[in-house]
């Protein structure tokens, strides 16, 4: 499968990564928090989110990586505000699935936004996981809040 | 710019016809028997800039490898039958040869299935002969293989791993060599050549060092042998690592060199089959030197086909092979200062470094640097190039690294020169 660099480097994804949402440190000290990294390359990458009343409400994202890992990042922190732990876990789910078919298609009731361009990207198997590892240090992050304890590092190694 | 603007404007790189053998319009050596390089690459020649990720492989490799398959596979050591006593002519020939290339007896050659196995072998075969407390010196610029198996010793023996820095400018601090060689010192771990820095290591000098105070010395040859002109004696080392498939030859075939006595301080650390003498229900005891370190069926067609590749080299000369990678390295520095805004890691003179020179361009990340090389057909290597310590101590990540073999030409690092000029297009910068 051939992709061409128009479906790698598409104008949103590229605005995504000369300006990524969430780069902003939170307002206040974080209800969630993972670092994730993908070790066959190196890069790292810090999400926390701030969560009120059932509901994320703010997500800060640090990225060291690539154009696709800092603007999937970006994406993220766009799309996570508003949604509840549960709603977010669906989206990060349904997108790992797309990443690994062949039509790449993200249900429209989850509201991916531009998350369905960064789809684009299965198409280049060695990028797979620098689109995932936001998402994964997202599920990290979930996973600490929700049993309590600090995450242990997320990573894209299965 | 789009790719297809770039790809309006004149190609830098054209395959060579090769006629008279080697190029003298371009400088490339030997090219045109490297089959792959006819390949196109996303719809352009391939310009190949990762032999110092593996090196491609002259035809006559090929036809070597694919020769022992056809008329005269067999396994080694034990067949009474015609087919066993060539094969194991041909792998025992491979020994010799590389012997004869590093100016060495064959029976201080081990063949393994790479410079990894080699360096696990000696790191697991001197545990018996190691105390807790006991210390190694391991450099900073090491690779992976040549770091985790000492770490893991140092773990299950109770060592300590002293590292030995780098400078600033990308080169061993050895003013902080004394410091570090003490009494305690069993083990010095280098690099001949850096995979990342290209720094040519003073391996002599260190082994000197360390033999004054009766260290052992590995050196990690991976990104030497069959690139640098040198002797096993020459380096001064106790242990030599590489593989063949950075110096034109096949994948899953490396070798550990020995001096004199070294290899007897070693126990196997793989055994079963072929490496035993004799075995009973209680005891087993051991082959010679080196066949007790060759347990199980080895890689025989591979050891077939390298002497085929080591021929390549002695016929250019590595005299010649070395004056052409300088030449492109320091063709390549010129041309990617010239640029402004990289940083290019590892000494200043070509004449100090390895055919390879790694960089970072803050505008495009390595793997989007990578990525956009190969889709108009440049390959190179891109991310931490299995030295994350090193990287850490750059203050990057990930850096992007051009590497040079004989068939390569400046052209070449024309075409790169252009296309990280497109990248950075995609990048708005």
């Amino acid at each position: 499968m051939n992709g061409s660099m128009d479906d790698l480097y598409r104008e949103v994804i590229l605005d995504h990564h000369r300006r990524p949402r969430g780069h902003a440190p939170l307002p206040r000290p974080a209800d969630a928090r993972a670092e994730g990294k993908n070790p066959s390359c190196g890069d790292e990458l810090c999400l926390e989110l701030a969560c009120e009343n059932g509901a994320i409400t703010g997500a800060h994202v640090e990225c060291h990586g690539c154009a696709i890992a800092t603007a999937s990042g970006s994406i993220l922190a766009e799309l996570v505000p508003g949604r509840t732990p549960a709603q977010v876990r669906e989206l990060a789910e349904a997108f790992r699935v797309a990443m690994h078919s062949p039509d790449g298609v993200l249900p429209d009731a989850l509201e991916p936004g531009d998350l369905e361009v960064l789809t684009g990207v299965r198409k280049f198997p060695a990028r797979v996981k620098c689109a995932l590892l936001p998402w994964i240090t997202l599920l990290s992050a979930l996973d600490a809040r929700d049993g309590g304890a600090a995450a242990a590092p997320a990573t894209t190694e299965v | 710019m789009t790719r297809e603007d770039f790809l309006k404007a004149p190609a830098g790189v054209e395959p060579c016809d090769g006629q008279a053998g080697d190029c003298s319009r371009c400088g490339r050596i030997y090219s045109e028997r490297f089959p792959l390089l006819e390949r196109r690459i996303n719809g352009r020649p391939l310009v190949y800039l990762d032999s110092a990720a593996t090196t491609q492989k002259p035809g006559a490799v090929i036809a070597a490898e694919a020769r022992y398959y056809r008329e005269h596979n067999a396994n080694v050591h034990r067949g009474m039958h015609t087919l066993g006593v060539e094969a194991t002519d041909l792998y025992e020939g491979c020994r010799t040869r590389v012997g004869r290339f590093l100016g060495v007896p064959g029976d201080r050659v081990v063949i393994t299935r790479g410079a990894t196995s080699s360096l696990n072998l000696v790191a697991g075969g001197l545990a018996p002969t190691l105390k807790p407390g006991d210390e190694i010196i391991v450099t900073e610029m090491e690779h992976h293989a040549n770091l985790v198996p000492w770490l893991q010793l140092a773990k299950r023996e109770g060592l300590v791993v002293r590292p030995l820095p780098i400078t600033a400018g990308g080169e061993l601090d050895l003013a902080r060599l004394p410091s570090l060689l003490t009494a305690r010192t069993r083990v010095v771990a280098l690099t001949h050549v850096s995979n990342v820095l290209g720094t040519i290591n003073p391996v002599a000098e260190i082994a000197a060092a360390a033999r004054r105070r009766g260290a052992l010395v590995v050196v990690d040859a991976a990104q030497s042998v069959g690139h640098l002109p040198f002797t096993f004696e020459e380096l001064g080392a106790d242990f030599l690592a590489f593989s063949a498939h950075k110096a034109y030859g096949p994948m899953g075939l490396g070798f550990l060199v020995g001096g004199a006595d070294a290899l007897e301080r070693l126990e196997p650390v793989e055994v079963g089959g072929e490496m035993i003498d004799s075995v009973t229900m209680e005891a087993a005891t051991w082959a010679p030197i080196p066949h007790r370190f060759e347990a199980g069926t080895p890689n025989v067609g591979a050891a077939a086909a390298f002497p085929a590749a080591l021929d390549t080299i002695d016929e250019a000369t590595l005299q010649r092979l070395r004056q052409h990678e300088i030449s492109l390295t320091a063709y390549a520095l010129e041309r990617l200062r010239g640029l402004g805004g990289v940083t290019i890691y590892g000494p200043a003179e070509a004449e100090r470094r390895g055919g390879l020179v790694s960089f970072h361009d803050p505008m495009v990340h390595p793997h989007d640097m990578a990525q956009l090389l190969d889709s108009v057909g440049i390959a190179v290597r891109a991310g931490h190039h299995c030295a994350q310590p090193l990287h850490r101590r750059l203050g990057v990540v990930a850096t992007s690294r051009a590497s040079f073999g004989m068939y390569n030409a400046h052209e070449d690092i024309d075409a790169l020169i252009e296309g990280i000029g497109y990248a950075r297009s995609v990048f708005g910068a």
